[in-house]
């Protein structure tokens, strides 16, 4: 899949602003850790919302006709993709009125604001699934067509949002080592979901040349796509980055991603000071968008296999698979030609 | 009515000219211009409803050259429908068709992404989806003769290769071909449930060619003549 710049910077940001929601109201609500200031709760809840704000105007980018953009919201029925869009824009009528409530009453709010600040974090959630959605129900994708999709996209949200919790506390000077420790624990499962994810997709299998032409007993190898120049299929489609490229970018998103960040809260932990957060929160953040690129650029679409491709996995720029036993097959000359046909009494008129 | 096609993949010659028929009559028809990316430069572009692809099917000396035509299946499970969060793509309950209300679509993309089949084309002119429409502008019209009253794809091919009609019809000519050549589907495993149907090539007894060069009088005077004429 060709990586859309607008989607990675509106899953990022938006996501990480969705986690952060969902820390400060776990904290706050449940009333885990040291009790927050008037202006620490204000500035946990306004980052949220600046950055999901920010992430869903960036989310039109990618669209070719904007002017439409609000029918969006029409196919709640069977579309993730409008879900997601109703779902975020639910968010913020109840975040609206927790944060409404945390201003004019500060830390101690009142059961209204509190009850709407949660149902607000379940929507955060329901949000990031949504988005997992649009690209996990998608059968013509096999690497997204996975239960881990959503799960990624949640866990990496919420990762992201206890490395800013943590940063935005500190500023406060209210980082404690439960911060620190939710933060280590919270990036640890994002990297291992995401290190099943990644072993996943290395072994994914489905339709293959053989299955989108119909030709499921005989060798097929594409002779001509038809076309002189790219189309819109092989533009959106073909995106085929270097093997050692992949390698690269998995690498930064493991260091940067969670590596680096969880390294700095555990100094944290030992003694350093509670702001070097920040390195870890922009740390997670440029990772975590190393990740989100990948996610598209490693996704192959079944039309693929249409272009040459033979199976759901192969890279269009590497040379066919079928190669030397094919010819060691035609030297011998023993394949009936009855093979062509995918069923059989193709007798006709 | 499951109104769709059925390509016949024996008899197909691969010359594009449905492919041309099609540019031709939906780019003036009701889904608008079919637009076309610089057409006088170095790598001209556009967007077509409909794409011939041409493959090498098993391996030397039982080998074929296989061409397969592809525009949009019709699905009975048509999941570019269901994932369009605006409500521009829809199914026609009364004959089947999928359509782009063009109104609608905010070009977004995921339909085409949730099409296994490249069905649909962003016009990134237009800023819209676009994709086959069946020629629902045309079977319906009633000031055509009955005869023309086809998709454009079909009354073009030269070879007869392509067939229209209804599908719960179990008398019309497209199921019947389906029944008696052992139509195929592609990709059938995501469950998309595809109206339109491929027919395999006819199994054919190979020719034998190892003796048609026999250097007999008439072939070396048949060849003495037609080298005389190619120059």
């Amino acid at each position: 899949m060709h990586p859309a710049f607008s989607v990675i910077l509106f899953t990022v940001i938006s996501g990480a602003g969705y986690g952060l929601f969902i820390l400060l109201a776990a904290f706050h609500l449940a009333g885990i850790g040291p009790a927050m200031s008037h202006g620490e709760l204000l500035a946990h809840g306004l980052v949220s919302l600046g950055m999901i704000t920010l992430g869903l105007m960036l989310s039109t980018g990618h669209l070719a006709n904007k002017k439409n953009a609000w029918r969006s919201f029409m196919r709640f029925k069977t579309s993730w993709l409008s879900r997601e869009a109703v779902f975020a824009v639910l968010f913020y009528p109840f975040a609206g009125i927790y944060g409404l409530g945390v201003l004019l009453q500060g830390s101690a709010i009142g059961p209204l604001p509190a009850m709407a600040g949660a149902i607000a974090a379940v929507l955060a959630v329901i949000t990031l699934f949504s988005t997992g959605m649009i690209y996990g129900c998608l059968k013509t994708i096999r690497q997204w067509n996975t239960a881990l999709t959503p799960a990624n996209y949640i866990m990496l949200g919420i990762a992201t949002g206890t490395t800013l919790f943590a940063a935005i506390a500190a500023v406060f000077g209210n980082a404690t080592t439960l911060h620190a420790g939710v933060a280590i624990v919270a990036l640890l499962a994002a990297a291992l979901l995401k290190g099943i994810y990644y072993f996943w997709i290395s072994r994914v299998n489905g339709p293959t040349i053989n299955t989108a032409t119909t030709f499921n007993r005989a060798t097929v190898r594409l002779l001509d796509t038809g076309h002189t120049a790219g189309t819109f299929l092989t533009d959106e489609f073909g995106y085929d980055p270097r093997k050692d490229t992949i390698d690269n970018i998995k690498m930064g998103v493991f260091l940067l991603g969670f590596i680096a960040p969880v390294l700095v809260f555990g100094s944290i932990l030992s003694g350093a000071p509670a702001g070097i957060a920040w390195l870890a929160a922009v740390s997670s953040l440029v990772g975590i968008g190393m990740e989100r690129w990948l996610f598209f650029a490693e996704a192959k679409h079944v039309v693929r296999l249409y272009h040459g491709a033979q199976t759901c996995t192969d890279s269009l720029a590497e040379p066919s698979r079928v190669g030397p036993e094919v010819a060691a097959d035609a030297r011998r000359g023993d394949a009936p030609r009855a093979e062509l046909g995918d069923t059989p009494g193709g007798s006709g008129s | 009515m499951r109104l769709g096609l059925v390509i016949d993949m024996d008899t197909c010659v691969g010359c594009h000219a449905c492919a041309v028929a099609c540019k031709q009559w939906n780019t003036s028809g009701t889904t608008g211009a079919l637009t076309d990316y610089r057409p006088y430069g170095e790598d001209p572009s556009g967007v077509w409803f409909n794409r011939i692809r041409h493959y090498e099917v098993g391996d030397y000396p039982n080998n074929k050259t296989v061409n397969i035509p592809m525009s949009c299946m019709h699905c009975q499970h048509a999941d570019c429908v269901n994932v369009c969060p605006t409500g521009a793509s829809y199914k026609r309950p009364e004959d089947g068709i999928v359509l782009v209300d063009q109104d609608k679509c905010m070009g977004c993309n995921y339909c085409a992404w949730a099409c296994p089949y490249g069905a649909r084309e962003l016009d990134r002119e237009d800023g819209v989806m676009k994709k086959c429409t069946l020629c629902v502008d045309r079977i319906y019209d009633e000031q055509l003769p009955p005869e023309e009253r086809q998709p454009a794809c079909v009354i073009t091919c030269p070879a007869h290769a392509r067939f229209f009609g209804d599908f719960d019809d179990q008398d019309s000519e497209v199921s019947r071909l389906v029944r008696e050549r052992g139509g195929v589907k592609q990709m059938p495993e995501l469950g998309y449930k595809p109206v339109n149907t491929y027919l395999p090539p006819r199994i054919t007894r190979p020719i034998p060619t190892d003796d048609v060069r026999a250097n007999k009088l008439v072939t070396s005077v048949k060849d003495w003549v037609n080298k005389m004429v190619a120059r």
